[in-house]
């Protein structure tokens, strides 16, 4: 078997980031880590490195799919396969990510007051107010995290469902991070073969 | 060696789950894009299929691979 690196314990980097945020919403900004850094990466000719060798969720989806044997490891259905299914999550989940952006703009200019919750699969509502002390930072800010959280818990609750029915990656497969860098891939390669 | 590890570049995500359970190393994600066999390297052995999310990995015979 292959040497043990550093990054390979990348998956406990994810369990710390929902448990810092279950304690402290305004953790949640860290998770901007996983957002930007896969796109700079690919964006910088680094290719997909973040989803091969990076990836905390999908490492954590291995740990408890294969590893623990989680996983029912099952042939992933062909829909969720599918192009269609890959570029509708991803404007889906591009749009749900703009609409947070907007709730936070709406507190910023006073519009708003800021909710202490998360929303989970973009229709449940969870009290989350004991991670908040209220006036810690600006209420933007506080919003913003929020949401963000939500966006994460809800993609990995996703991701950990899609896992135990299918492949335990099987959330590789239509992950918007994963379609937006191996599209930025794409249109690199095409350029540099031209 | 008969067999070997044929990628369906269309289907790949480049997720890079097959190269982490290739026991030879032979399977790398070229520029982010898909996934390729070093079919020098492949035994043929379909670990990379068996863990592919997108079933994109087929073992076939290499005559018909080409």
């Amino acid at each position: 078997m292959r040497k043990k690196h550093w990054y390979d314990y990348l998956w406990i980097w994810t369990i710390l980031y929902f448990a810092l945020g279950f304690f402290n919403i305004l953790f949640a900004w860290l998770g901007m880590i996983d957002f930007l850094v896969p796109l700079l990466i690919a964006l910088f000719g680094g290719g997909k490195a973040f989803c091969n060798t990076y990836c905390g969720r999908g490492q954590l989806l291995n740990q408890l799919g294969s590893c623990l044997k989680c996983s029912r490891n099952a042939k992933t259905p062909g829909f969720l396969i599918s192009k269609w299914f890959r570029y509708a999550f991803l404007i889906f989940f591009l749009t749900m990510f703009g609409s947070m952006v907007f709730q936070t703009y709406l507190v910023a200019a006073g519009a708003k007051t800021l909710s202490e919750s998360i929303k989970l699969l973009w229709m449940f509502r969870v009290p989350w107010g004991w991670a908040y002390s209220a006036g810690t930072v600006t209420d933007w800010i506080a919003q913003f995290s929020f949401g963000f959280y939500s966006i994460m818990l809800t993609s990995t609750i996703i991701g950990l469902v899609v896992m135990g029915l299918f492949k335990p990656r099987t959330w590789c497969t239509f992950c918007p991070m994963g379609t937006m860098t191996q599209m930025i891939c794409k249109i690199r390669t095409k350029g540099i073969s031209r | 060696m008969k067999k070997s590890a044929v990628v369906d570049r269309n289907v790949c995500v480049a997720c890079g789950a097959c190269t982490k359970v290739c026991p030879r190393g032979a399977v790398s994600v070229y520029r982010g894009c898909y996934a390729v066999v070093e079919e020098t390297k492949c035994v043929g052995c379909g670990l990379c299929g068996k863990t592919c999310p997108a079933g994109c990995v087929e073992v076939k015979e290499r005559g018909d691979v080409k």
